[in-house]
């Protein structure tokens, strides 16, 4: 310590400095503990679903058959083996060829007879334990867009091969659907609410049940429409209804958006306009639209990517349909987030697994792509400024 | 193309506030008329019912009549969007609109009113920026954005949008106030070139620039804080700063006025 | 009368008033839609839900059981809402902190460019369907937690929320932690804004008068930002309570519809029970006992809802 007649300048010691160094420590980790999941969930997704959007599954692939295991749905008789596992010293042991890529589940019974799956050149009857992925040609994936060309009408879920093609047209359908209604219809609302009702009554209301609707879960919104659609107007179930359902989600991200954005157009532009001689409803389409454009733009793009992610309302309006299907009014219908529910019931050995990784990847790219997007058109500028 | 504006027993409220009481004033064709007068007595105010923009705040409007060439702007069924086409406005800051090139913000007023014809918008933007003695600087750049110039330019910007619509008259919201000096004095020899084709009306602070500008100045005061603004006195823009015939004028102009 | 010679007379034309109108009618329109779908929701949801609640044999919100079948109508829903609530309550006891720190470190202690990194992938996780969620959830996390769910029921299971539970993962200690991270995007954004508001001045009068870094935040940056980030917890809150395909590929259904204090146990929330049986909602009575659970949730979340934007708006008329 400092004696007297001499000033203190060193840092504060004892209970200070350790408490300020141990909050420091705290708001690293928490956001080491917040990164963490998004570093895991897209590590598991990409290293499962990767594979599946570009290569195809190879016609045959080596496997490893013990002939006298019983055939076990244990967790042991899951566990990949290595190569080494199935030589030498088990006499049972025995490799061989089997159709349908390296997705012949471990622990399947291999039958020459009957399995066509399996279908067994020898003769011999086994199950299987390993599948060494690194010899023969049959075993490599080979480079293919089959992922997006093909559906999984023909695919069962213990077998690979099939795409997201039948999925990808019901996302974008209902994405398109809910926006063809959203977009306009909040936009509107948003030039109402900032160029015609400003501080009156009416935006107050208006601005209120504006905030209910951004809070209302997902699957009310998605009872509502059935309530209305089904229940009473007697529809059917079809991907318009889904549709439907998700304007009620998207409405409030686009008027939001919207009319933040027009608030920030400086009433000088306004009345810039109007001393030119511009009727009213021109200036708004033509000065006041514009100038927010880009940030209408942006709030348009996230209220897509919100409403293609989400999944309750498709689960209570739509049947999910594994074939391709264009018309959006047929009561069955493909989608990603629905493909990825239905995937993850599976055991994670089947290829339906991998494909619900695959779907995960597929409808990531999609949501993140259309936020990165976003940010991408928050940022640029139309014009040249020198 | 420049008009004569009469106004007579105008009254302008904000609600129930009443902001300028009783002013009959003649703006003559082809001058330039200054409007001075301390803060809050009602200049910007009386300017912008010339041509009914008070009416795009809330809750204001206004009694009396303001006869452009004898044709009332306030009269039954008269569409303020025509008035403002022939009554054009510049206002204090810049604003050139943010999402438009320098072409498009010249051709802006024609456009949005229907013109369509390429050769007719060219035609009329080269003749505005020259006129606006924005031409030269401009030329190379017609597409880069309008905000992406100096102040001073985009004021001149701003102008050269007024006077391409060919309106009859020429409203000026102090529009040096928020330029350097050099930009101002750019400003205002285009303010004497303009007064040969248009009526021009500006509202300033700035009292030597009013002297140097026009040909005509009237007075604004208010009697006290809350009271309406009045026109004090309007004369030749000589004899307001050299032998003005109210006390009060003088006082402002010789800066004794608190 | 006038002495310029231009010819041309002043023409004043009449206004024409129908564009404007037509486009004010439009935009009023849509104004006056949106407000009436709104309302429209909890009317219709009312309207379907009643006649099952006619029916209804038991209490509809102290019973924990759900028959719905013809002629044997008995449904409560006390089971879902405690699974909803302990699951979406400890969701946010565990992402309340963890965003705090991070809007924290953001805000006050990293450099700007790495706080901005941080901020962006903390942004991302928003954008993660949460289906995906669901599917990691159930698939990668519950297992790998599963041995410190274990450890906690064999040492701490005296205590009533950790008591023994399902041998399996599915259990609403995974789909709280899952909705934490659901929900820390969330919260950390609008915390964020709000410490990014604290006056400089506050700040600058901790320091001169000597404050550590976390005096200052102490001091001036956590008052401040106080009501902004309750108003946070409660919009995650809102969120967890409605969070539907997360919770229902995460948690294990049991047939035992009766209330389970612990963490470890299955269950069903309001939104998980609705899309577990859609495909049942074949006959009025039974689509109407969902409605009516549905109509709880959105009461619910709306009154949650309401309390976060009620401080947002004491906060910031305060400030």
């Amino acid at each position: 310590m400092s004696g007297p007649g001499t000033l203190n300048l060193q840092r504060p010691t004892g209970r200070r400095t350790f408490v300020d160094v141990t909050m420091r420590v705290l708001a690293w980790l928490a956001a080491g503990i917040a990164i963490v999941p998004l570093v895991w969930i897209l590590y598991t997704v990409i290293s499962r679903g990767a594979p599946l959007l570009f290569t195809a599954e190879p016609d045959y692939t080596r496997v490893c058959t013990i002939a006298d295991r019983p055939a076990d749905k244990s967790e042991a008789a899951f566990q990949r083996v290595t190569e080494s596992d199935c030589t030498g010293a088990n006499p049972d042991a025995s490799y061989r060829w089997v159709v349908g890529g390296s997705y012949v589940a471990v622990g399947e019974n291999l039958r020459a007879d009957t399995n066509s799956v399996s279908r067994d050149p020898s003769g011999r009857a086994g199950t299987v334990v390993g599948m060494p992925g690194s010899e023969g040609a049959g075993s490599i994936r080979t480079p293919s867009l089959q992922w997006w060309t093909t559906d999984l009408g023909a695919t069962p879920d213990q077998v690979p091969g099939g795409g997201v093609k039948h999925a990808l047209i019901g996302t974008l359908w209902i994405g398109l659907i809910s926006s063809v209604i959203a977009v306009p219809l909040g936009i509107l609302g948003a030039v109402y609410l900032v160029e015609y009702a400003r501080g009156k009554r009416s935006a107050k209301v208006v601005s209120f049940l504006v905030d209910i609707l951004t809070g209302v879960p997902s699957i009310v919104a998605a009872l509502f429409v059935y309530a209305v659609l089904i229940t009473t107007l007697g529809w059917s179930r079809s991907t318009l209804a889904a549709g439907l359902a998700l304007v009620l989600l998207m409405l409030p991200t686009v008027l939001r958006s919207t009319e933040e954005m027009l608030k920030l157009v400086p009433d000088s532009l306004r009345e810039a306009s109007y001393a030119l001689g511009v009727p009213k409803w021109k200036t708004i389409l033509s000065v006041v639209v514009p100038t927010a454009f880009k940030g209408i733009a942006t709030g348009v793009v996230l209220g897509m990517a919100r409403v293609m992610g989400e999944t309750a309302p498709l689960l209570i309006l739509l049947n999910y349909a594994r074939n391709t299907n264009w018309s959006p009014l047929s009561n069955t219908m493909g989608s990603l987030p629905t493909m990825i529910a239905n995937a993850a019931n599976l055991p994670q050995s089947y290829p339906g697994a991998d494909r619900g990784w695959g779907a995960a990847l597929t409808l990531i790219l999609l949501v993140m792509g259309l936020n990165l997007l976003a940010r991408w058109i928050g940022r640029s500028g139309k014009l040249k400024e020198r | 193309m420049a008009k004569r504006i009469e106004v007579s027993d105008l009254n302008v409220y904000y609600g129930k506030f009443q902001a300028v009481k009783d002013v009959a004033l003649t703006v003559e064709p082809r001058s330039v008329t200054a409007f001075i007068g301390p803060s809050g007595c009602g200049k910007s105010t009386v300017l912008r019912t010339l041509n009914r923009m008070h009416e795009v705040i809330p809750g204001a409007y206004c009694t009396g009549s303001v006869l452009l060439d004898g044709a009332d702007l306030y009269a039954d069924g008269v569409d303020p969007v025509a008035v403002r086409r022939l009554v054009g406005m510049v206002f204090q800051r810049p604003n050139p609109f943010p999402a438009m090139s320098i072409y498009d913000n010249v051709v802006a007023g024609l456009r949005l009113n229907g013109v369509r014809d390429k050769g007719v918008l060219d035609e009329a933007a080269e003749r505005s920026l020259r006129a606006a003695n924005l031409w030269t600087e401009v030329k190379d750049r017609l597409g880069r954005a309008g905000v992406g110039l100096s102040g001073g330019q985009q004021q001149r910007l701003c102008i050269a949008r007024a006077i391409a619509v060919s309106p009859e008259v020429l409203l000026m919201d102090e529009p040096c106030s928020a330029l350097d000096p050099i930009s101002t004095l750019a400003i205002e020899d285009l303010i004497q070139q303009l007064k040969d084709e248009y009526t021009v009306v500006i509202v300033t602070h700035n009292m030597q620039q009013a002297a140097r500008v026009s040909d005509q100045t009237a007075f604004f005061n208010l009697e006290a804080a809350g009271q309406p603004g009045q026109l004090v006195e309007m004369d030749a823009t000589e004899k307001i700063f050299s032998n003005p015939s109210v006390k009060a004028t003088e006082d402002y102009i010789t800066g004794r006025f608190g | 009368m006038t002495d310029i010679q231009d010819p041309t007379r002043v023409q004043l034309p009449p206004p024409n008033k129908r564009p404007d109108a037509a486009f004010f009618g439009a935009s009023a329109g849509a104004g006056f839609i949106i407000a009436a779908l709104v309302a429209f929701i909890g009317i219709f949801l009312l309207v379907t839900a009643i006649p099952s609640l006619r029916k209804n044999t038991v209490n509809f919100l102290t019973s924990t059981q759900w028959q719905v079948g013809e002629g044997d109508l008995a449904f409560g829903i006390a089971g879902m809402l405690w699974t909803t609530a302990l699951s979406s309550v400890v969701a946010m006891v565990l992402a309340v902190p963890i965003s705090v720190g991070v809007a924290l470190l953001i805000t006050q202690y990293a450099p700007r460019v790495l706080g901005n990194t941080v901020g962006f992938l903390v942004d991302l996780l928003a954008a993660v369907p949460s289906v995906v969620y669901g599917l990691w959830g159930a698939a990668i996390l519950a297992p790998a937690v599963q041995p410190f769910a274990q450890w906690l029921q064999d040492n701490l299971g005296w205590f009533p929320l950790f008591a023994p539970g399902l041998a399996s993962s599915g259990s609403v200690f995974v789909a709280s932690i899952v909705l934490a991270i659901m929900i820390i995007p969330i919260v950390t954004a609008i915390s964020r804004d709000v410490f990014e508001q604290t006056p400089r001045d506050h700040i600058e009068a901790a320091l001169a008068l000597g404050a550590t870094k976390w005096e200052v935040v102490q001091t001036a940056v956590l008052p401040y930002g106080r009501s902004g980030v309750i108003a946070a917890s409660m919009l995650g809150l809102g969120r967890a309570l409605g969070e539907t395909i997360a919770v229902m590929l995460i948690l294990s259904t049991t047939n035992d519809t009766s209330i389970n204090f612990s963490l470890f146990a299955g269950g069903e929330t309001f939104a998980s029970k609705i899309a577990n049986n859609a495909a049942e909602f074949d006959s009025a009575t039974k689509t109407g006992a969902y409605v009516a659970a549905g109509l709880v949730l959105f009461v619910v979340t709306f009154a949650v809802n309401a309390v976060a934007r009620v401080i947002a708006a004491g906060g910031k008329a305060r400030s």
